[in-house]
């Protein structure tokens, strides 16, 4: 074991000489406090580490200690309903150890070491397994069961293998190497968060992550092993619709990461998870999900590693064969990070001082989602959905993290404060958002949904799309200009965003509304231009179609509960066709 | 006793080198014994073999380098806290400047706080009265909240967090709010404004000031918000206050900042302000909140002043990342002479959402705020387009729309900085409102309170 003594302290930086034999990104204790750093650089017998807690009272001659291994996430039953910071410590365990504020130098184990989880094998005695086969099986809660693998680069023949009562560490069975050397199994792997679970083979993602949210699932759809990003200034509703997608996709897991941001919102998800039922296992929503919390006040270089414990659980879960989402709000706090401690290591910045390899780090961290076929010898896919909120300074998108970001991802989802100063939400700008998988998802779509999915959704486009340039006529002439089939296209458009993009997060009724109702929805709105086109056809007046009373029940559409929204749909039509019926026209 | 170095290197700006120490710690607290025997106090920035580069708190005039002498203290910046600070004034490094007796510490404590486990807080959820409509009813403030007023120079900010400390109320108790006032860098004539407000109202009691003056040194106010909040720390949570954290202003502190960073030569971020503001002021903003064990909680309402009105400008930018929200005041409502001068479309809480409703507020909250949102933004894109092509260009629903926009400038907005509304007084007027609007236009109201308000 390495062991040097500090230099420098520089903020979180710490420079300790005596260090040659440390290795490039271990772990090392700093410290009488043992704080927990990380070895990010060598010159010669200096080391250059970046510290994850408060480096206040560190000094020189101050010992630090490698530990020999790289920084590692503990991966095994009993991560899901846990809260981690961002160096996967338990957040829970450390409240009940020393109170509500977070002090320095606690070390607690990630992963429970005194629970006893049940252990059903599925294997058995004289099975050859290789790294990703399954041994068995642990149900974690109501919803979750929890797949013991063998760790990748295992390669053996199982000596014995017992069901019973264990904890994470407790031998479960012996494996024999082909050298002939045994082994004991445990529940318990670990993994480096720098680098990336290994998969048998990328496949190219075909099936759409269902949100509930109409302009995403029905607009600008993710796939399933998807990337997607959602820019936007403060106060346009990034969280919101992060919690949303966090609450509502039909993912498996959930892995929300809070990189930098604020504390209550973390509180929030925590208070407030446990009470929503998720709609696919009727069970609360917190079952499926991890929460990695480092807030804003916590030390920024545990911010930098948080998406990587975040987006390394997730690979974990994933190589169950399981649909993963990971949410990491926000990744620009990230990328700051990786300035700040750039800036201490006195690298020549890039643009805006961010360091030169920013996008080259970002796209790391995407580029590990993906669907996947999983090691192991059953050929089971899994799929890792990563979806990153960035938030641009002023929300002016040209800025470098929003820009590298939009280099690698498919999916964007543009936030516009003027849409959310109309209290719009989500405030997702239908004209410069886009998805590129939209056309690899249509047959999803037309096979499950419907058959004029895709039509009906370029249909609205095209409407919202025409609406815009209609604007700008009206901005420079006035509407009195128009005719008449031009106005029914803005009463159609202002349908469109007020009645079908527009859904209210808080409403019991439309927070999650389902592929088949947004579907119905929108052929909905477009009946009634259907039927009003033909109406002004034959005479009828648009300023009476405008006013027309079935307009406000279109408007009250999307809060028709699931169970009962056809018969309600059903009514609404027969109204449009009564009421434009009654204003006749000259025929 | 501590060793005493005479081995001053260099200082330039803000900063000090010293060489040739030991065993001295990163952020410790330092003091320099000037030739003339006056103590002025800095803290070790970095450690780097045995020198140690110091930021100073004070100016540095008369410090000479052969005769002056700096002694380490073993600790962190620190202040003394009790609850007799209450009805005290303190300078921005928490010494009483008020001639009153030297205070009895009942604890000491770091003035950088330690982050509050997420884990542990209580989610902020009750309401708070301010007596404001604009706040109260559009952009609800609750207990454990950070809300800061945007302002710009010239408006009256003081004016509205004045209003905000002396009506706040939680409705069904009466407990009343402890106030901690910090005046970071700000001219003298505010802070008195602030000063004999308090008096006037009797709040002067019950509220702990830390001043920062315009003439005092710039540095200093590095210090001055983590020494109120510090105080405020104790009286939330170790004697169970309710405490209203008012800081006034966020632009001095973030040019404070930005001084030292330049002096230090560090990359600069945008505008010269250092990469690591967002942090920075984090950790400060970050200490508003609730947290087990203690009923207490501290509100925050920092003031800030945007350079040329500008939002997009780096400090009220990542303030308002952090922040839970944000007052914005408007120079052209202010022109039109309706006080408090909020801007109202750009103006968000976002905590509201758990702090109104019935039960709390009262069950139509929720809908009409949306509702006259949505009327008021529809209501000024009406009128944007009036001037361009004029009155008859537009749609009787539209002219309906532009008159509500006016009314409900003239009316809602306007209260003037002395009239403290209930909430009900406030929800009644914005029904009043929406009577100029027809009742089919009331689409973000449920239909069964529509039917029971309107």
């Amino acid at each position: 074991m390495t062991e040097g003594r500090i230099v420098k302290v520089s903020g979180p930086l710490v420079i300790a000489e005596g260090m040659r034999e440390a290795n490039m990104f271990d772990v090392v204790r700093v410290g009488e406090a043992n704080l927990i750093g990380e070895i990010i650089e060598m010159h010669g017998d200096r080391a250059s580490i970046q510290v994850y807690e408060e480096t206040a009272g560190l000094g020189r001659g101050d010992r630090v200690v490698s530990t020999g291994a790289p920084l590692s996430v503990e991966l095994g039953p009993g991560l899901m309903e846990n809260i981690y910071d961002g160096i996967q410590r338990p957040l829970v365990a450390i409240k009940n150890a020393v109170g509500p504020n977070i002090t320095r130098g606690v070390d607690l184990p990630a992963l429970d070491r005194e629970k006893k989880w049940y252990f059903e094998a599925t294997a058995k005695r004289g099975d050859r397994v290789v790294g990703g086969d399954v041994y068995g099986v642990v149900k974690e809660n109501e919803v979750v069961r929890h797949k013991i693998m063998a760790p990748p680069g295992t390669d053996g023949t199982i000596e014995e293998l017992l069901s019973g009562y264990y904890t994470v560490t407790d031998p479960i069975g012996k494996l024999s190497r082909p050298d002939g050397t045994v082994e004991n199994i445990i529940m318990m792997q670990k993994w480096p968060v720098r680098v990336a679970r290994p998969y048998k083979e990328k496949l190219p993602p075909n099936e759409p992550l269902i949100t509930g949210q109409r302009n995403v699932d029905s607009m600008f759809p993710v796939a399933k092993g998807g990337t997607a990003c959602i820019p936007g200034p403060f106060g346009s509703g990034k969280t919101v619709v992060q919690h949303q997608l966090a609450k509502w996709s039909d993912a498996d897991f959930v892995i929300y990461i809070g990189c930098g941001e604020r504390g209550n919102e973390m509180t929030d998800v925590l208070l407030e998870f446990p009470e929503i039922a998720d709609p696919k296992t009727g069970s609360s929503l917190i079952k499926r999900t991890v929460l990695i919390a480092n807030t804003s006040d916590m030390p920024v270089a545990a911010r930098e590693a948080s998406v990587y414990t975040g987006i390394t659980i997730a690979e974990y879960l994933r190589d169950m064969g399981c649909s993963v989402a990971v949410i990491a709000d926000s990744t620009s706090r990230w990328a700051e990070a990786l300035r700040e401690m750039s800036g201490r290591l006195e690298e020549m910045p890039g643009e805006e001082g961010y360091p030169a390899y920013l996008t080259s780090r970002l796209a790391q961290f995407y580029e590990r989602a993906g669907m996947v076929r999983c090691c192991g010898s059953d050929e089971r896919i899994g799929a890792l959905t990563a979806i990153g909120a960035v938030s641009p300074p002023g929300g002016d998108i040209s800025e470098p993290v929003s820009q590298a970001t939009l280099r690698i991802v498919k999916v964007f989802w543009g936030l516009d404060s003027s849409l959310a100063y109309k209290r719009h939400f989500p405030a997702i700008n239908w004209l410069n958002s886009y998805s590129l998988y939209k056309d690899r998802l249509a047959p999803w779509y037309e096979k499950n949904v419907a058959s004029d999915w895709m039509a009906q959704i370029t249909e609205a486009m095209r409407i919202l799309s025409a609406e815009a340039e209609l604007d700008e006529i009206v901005k420079l002439v006035g509407i009195d200009a128009l005719s008449a089939s031009d106005r029914l296209t803005l009463e159609v458009a202002q349908s469109i965003r007020e009645d079908f993009l527009q859904q209210d997060a808080m409403s019991p009724d439309d927070s999650y509304c389902p592929p088949e109702k947004q579907h119905d929805l929108l052929t909905l709105i477009l009946y009634f231009r259907d039927a009003a086109s033909r109406a002004i056809g034959t005479g009828a007046d648009i300023e009476k179609i405008s006013e027309l009373p079935v307009r406000e029940r279109i408007g009250r559409a999307k809060s028709a509960p699931v169970a009962e929204y056809k018969r309600e749909f059903a009514e609404i039509r027969a109204e449009i066709d009564a009421e434009l019926s009654s204003l006749g026209g000259n025929r | 006793m501590y060793r005493e170095y005479r081995t001053i290197e260099e200082v330039a700006g803000p900063l000090m080198l010293v060489r040739d120490v030991d065993d001295v710690k990163y952020d410790e607290l330092g003091e320099i014994i000037m030739p003339t025997g006056e103590v002025r106090r800095c803290r070790v920035l970095e450690v780097n073999g045995s020198d140690v580069l110091v930021q100073l708190f004070e100016s540095s005039a008369g410090l000479n380098l052969e005769y002056s002498k700096v002694r380490f203290t073993g600790h962190g910046v620190q202040l003394p806290v009790s609850r007799e600070m209450l009805g005290r004034v303190f300078n921005g490094m928490g010494e009483p400047i008020d001639g009153g007796a030297k205070l009895i510490p009942e604890a000491v404590r770091d003035i950088n706080g330690t982050p509050i486990n997420p884990a542990s807080r209580k989610y902020p959820s009750e309401f708070i009265e301010t007596g404001v409509s604009t706040i109260d009813g559009l952009n609800t403030l609750v207990r454990g909240q950070k809300l800061p007023i945007f302002s710009g120079s010239g408006l009256p900010h003081a004016n509205l967090a004045a209003q905000i400390a002396r009506q706040a109320k939680v409705r069904g108790t009466d407990e009343k709010f402890a106030v901690v006032f910090a005046a970071i860098g700000i001219t003298f004539e505010e802070a008195d404004f602030f000063i004999s407000d308090f008096k006037k109202t009797g709040a002067i009691d019950r509220t702990v000031l830390f001043i920062n003056l315009a003439s005092d040194a710039a540095i200093e106010r590095i210090s001055t918000p983590r020494m109120a909040l510090t105080a405020a720390e104790y009286l939330a949570f170790d004697c169970n206050m309710h405490v209203l954290v008012i800081m006034t202003d966020i632009t001095n502190y973030a040019e404070a900042l930005r001084e030292v960073s330049a002096a230090r030569k560090e990359v600069p971020g945008r505008r010269g302000y250092p990469g690591y503001l967002y942090t920075d002021l984090a950790t400060m903003y970050e200490r508003a909140g609730r947290r087990e064990g203690s009923d207490g909680s501290i509100t925050m309402i920092p003031i800030l002043t945007m350079p040329e009105d500008d939002k997009t400008h780096p400090i009220p930018d990542l303030t308002g990342y952090i922040t839970e929200g944000q007052i914005i005041l408007s120079r052209e409502i202010y022109r039109k002479g309706y006080l408090p001068p909020v801007d109202v479309l750009p103006s968000l809480s976002r905590l509201k959402d758990k702090g109104i409703g019935a039960g709390r507020t009262r069950e139509d909250h929720s809908g009409t705020m949306n509702q006259l949102f949505a009327a008021y933004a529809r209501g000024k894109e009406a009128k944007e387009l009036m001037v361009v092509l004029g009155e008859s260009a537009l749609t009787p629903i539209e002219r309906l729309y532009a008159k509500f926009s006016d009314e409900f400038e003239a009316r809602y907005v306007n209260q003037g900085f002395y009239e403290d509304r209930t909430i009900e007084q406030t929800l009644d007027l914005g029904w009043e409102l929406l009577h100029i609007l027809p009742k089919s236009e009331m689409k973000r109201i449920k239909p069964a309170i529509l039917d029971k308000y309107w």
